[in-house]
């Protein structure tokens, strides 16, 4: 019998152009999804050197990073205009479909490749943006890319890439109640650090990933890169292949049937082995909220801010902590809160909404909660929301309803938090001014940051009804 | 991008861990659609106020590290995003080095792709060096060629680099019509596979 395989190493060797000693594997990339804040000069590269995009028909853009979720009509900051105005022209030149600000199928790119079936199992999926390891929950090999391999990608369609070590990150037990997928994977990197992954890919493995559904498996890939990995992916099953079924972009009919029967495939032959692995049980997970400048640094909701030992400078806790504007050692649910944001390619997909308006409904925010915005991901979850009546239920506890985008996510539009503002946040990072300069953000599930706003500072979410 | 095979500077130390892209260049200079000119918002952050002023409690801002090419930093710098947004800030200011004992595999990659040399040499060896820098005197000289590192007493410490990317970076070669030599291969596969 052959020798049993990774998912990782079948979908490498399908993907091999061309190979030699010494040298990295030459891979065909199969979906490459640009936006418009890392691709302005790869398109120009293209020009200046009078070549073309290879494969426009595997290439797809939006607009994400920078576009307004209200007032769209009028983009007041020219920058950001002539941005999104230079990728429509490029889009125009190259002959590459673009879903604009006004398009129905407008939304942050790692959520829309999937809700459009353009993500599938045993792809290779790049795009200009560090996420695109979301897209591994299907089965694909997803991930970031700069700005010169973008201009490599449109121009050959392939990418050199050394083969990836693989880590196997099994899951084992049961999330408990009112834990999430955010949690967990918060979890994970609290214990084992933002470079776990290293020159890895992941393999998310075991029971409690099994029973997640594709969104909280999106939720888990996509924070792969906080913990230093290259890629994270999941095993398809039929969990993945229910998902697709009927996608716009996926395939239909006996196409479909044929399609699944590869796709499942894909998983992980028993008694494949792993360059690495290392374990999580579930079951002694608790709702995380992170406490510091990067997202290893959280703490379950019980517990307390870390305490200072002098000899780690170098690690930052302190200075971390000064940042955050927190003493060592208090209590996690002591610490009030400024601002919340409920949204990303983390947490801003419908069922995430829905835990989120599951409960705050008939509820208030916080007094001295100052800003509460939900952005869904994309048009068509807000449209979904909304034949839900979750942007009521919103409204009503006083939250503001927004359109897609990334917004304070990375704080490129005007959805900033001001300096010293405190924020639950449903992103993926914490770092200094990520969400603007001198703010402070403490990430968190949906359903922590929805009970967040109703009570103004950390409670636990498994107390809370 | 500018071929390098031998380049002596002045170190400037940053002594912290996970260095993040974030730091390197705050996204509010992201919106740029040239290459260039990032320079000047290289970790805007630690070096402005919200006034725009130069901090002075930030050690980049000392005048003795105004001629730094070579930043020898903590272990994982350039965590976070793709941005090549920060090679292309970190070369603009007038850095050609980054020494470190580890790097975040998409830093690593984009620095390649620009002809800024991420080196990784040992943690002890980085502190060493990190704690001599801050005098404001420690010149290095990295030979690519020798796979050496040399400071100004002498001393002498060997370095590892993928072969591949070394040759890369020595010659400046263009990526994209190195790959288009092997056009014939990416269409047979496109026949086969697709
Ligand atoms: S939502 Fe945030 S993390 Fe996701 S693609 Fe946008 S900026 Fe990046």
């Amino acid at each position: 019998m052959a020798k049993p395989k990774t998912i990782i190493e079948k979908i490498w060797d399908q993907k091999v152009v061309h190979e030699e000693t010494g040298k990295p594997d030459l891979i065909y990339i199969d979906f490459h999804l640009i936006h418009e804040v890392t691709s302005p000069q790869a398109f120009e590269g293209l020009r200046l050197t009078n070549r073309k995009v290879r494969r426009p028909d595997l290439t797809f853009a939006t607009m994400d990073h920078n576009v307004p979720t209200i007032n769209r009509d009028n983009v007041k900051d020219e920058i950001s205009k002539k941005q999104m105005d230079t990728l429509q022209d490029n889009c125009k030149e190259f002959g590459v479909e673009l879903a604009d600000m006004f398009h129905p199928d407008q939304g942050i790119v790692h959520i829309i490749g999937p809700q459009l079936g353009l993500t599938q199992p045993g792809k290779t999926i790049v795009c200009g943006d560090s996420h695109t390891s979301t897209h591994g929950a299907f089965g694909a090999i997803a991930f970031g890319i700069g700005t010169s391999e973008v201009e490599h990608v449109f121009a050959t369609q392939t990418l050199w890439q050394e083969r990836p070590k693989t880590l196997n990150v099994k899951v084992e037990g049961e999330l408990g109640y009112g834990v999430t997928a955010k949690d967990l994977i918060l979890a994970i990197i609290a214990k084992y650090g933002v470079r776990m992954g290293n020159g890895h890919i992941v393999e998310y493995t075991g029971e409690a990933i099994r029973n997640m559904t594709m969104e909280e498996r999106m939720t888990v890939c996509n924070m792969s890169i906080e913990a230093g990995a290259r890629a994270g992916l999941i095993s398809p099953d039929e969990t993945t292949v229910e998902f697709l079924k009927g996608k716009r972009y996926a395939p239909k009919g006996e196409d479909f049937t044929k399609a699944s029967e590869e796709w499942l495939a894909l998983a992980t032959d028993d008694g494949a082995e792993y360059d690495q692995t290392l374990t999580i049980d579930a079951s002694q997970v608790e709702p995380q909220v992170t406490w510091g400048t990067n997202p290893g640094m959280g703490a379950p909701v019980s517990g307390r801010t870390p305490v200072i030992k002098e000899q780690e400078d170098q690690t930052g806790t302190k200075a971390a902590l000064e940042y955050m504007g927190l003493e060592e050692n208090v209590p996690m649910q002591d610490i009030q809160v400024d601002h919340i944001f409920i949204g990303s390619c983390t947490n801003a997909r419908l069922p995430d909404l829905r835990s989120a308006a599951n409960i705050v409904k008939g509820k208030k925010v916080k007094d001295n909660i100052k800003s509460a915005i939900i952005v869904p991901g994309s048009f068509l979850v807000k449209n979904q929301a909304e034949e839900e009546g979750l942007d009521q239920i919103f409204i009503d506890a006083g939250f503001e309803w927004r359109n897609a985008g990334c917004s304070a996510c990375l704080g490129m539009n005007d959805d900033i938090i001001p300096p010293k503002g405190r924020c639950a946040s449903t992103s993926n990072r914490n770092f200094e001014g990520r969400q603007g300069n001198e703010a402070r953000t403490h990430l968190v599930s949906p359903e922590m940051a929805a009970a967040t706003a109703i009570e103004g500072r950390f409670v636990d979410v498994r107390d809370y009804a | 991008m500018e071929a390098i095979q031998k380049h002596t500077g002045l170190v400037y130390p940053m002594k912290r861990d996970n260095v993040d892209t974030d730091q390197i260049i705050p996204k509010q200079f992201l919106k740029r659609i040239e290459r260039t000119g990032f320079g000047q918002f290289l970790f805007y952050h630690w070096r402005f106020d919200n006034d725009g002023n130069k901090r002075k409690d930030f050690d980049m801002n000392d005048a003795k590290y105004d001629d730094a090419s070579i930043l020898i930093a903590g272990e994982n710098f350039g965590c976070g995003s793709s941005r090549e947004h920060a090679p292309w800030s970190l070369l603009d200011y007038g850095f050609r080095i980054i020494i470190a004992p580890s790097f975040a595999d998409i830093f690593y990659n984009n620095s390649f792709k620009n002809g800024l040399v991420p080196i990784e040499i040992s943690e002890a060896q980085v502190k060493e060096w990190q704690e001599e820098a801050e005098t404001g005197q420690l010149t290095l000289t990295v030979d690519l060629m020798e796979k050496k590192i040399t400071d100004q007493h002498g001393k002498k410490i060997d370095f590892e680099m993928p072969e591949y990317r070394r040759e890369n970076i020595m010659n400046g070669w263009d990526d994209i019509a190195l790959t288009l030599q092997l056009e014939d291969k990416i269409s047979n596969y496109e026949k086969s596979a697709l």
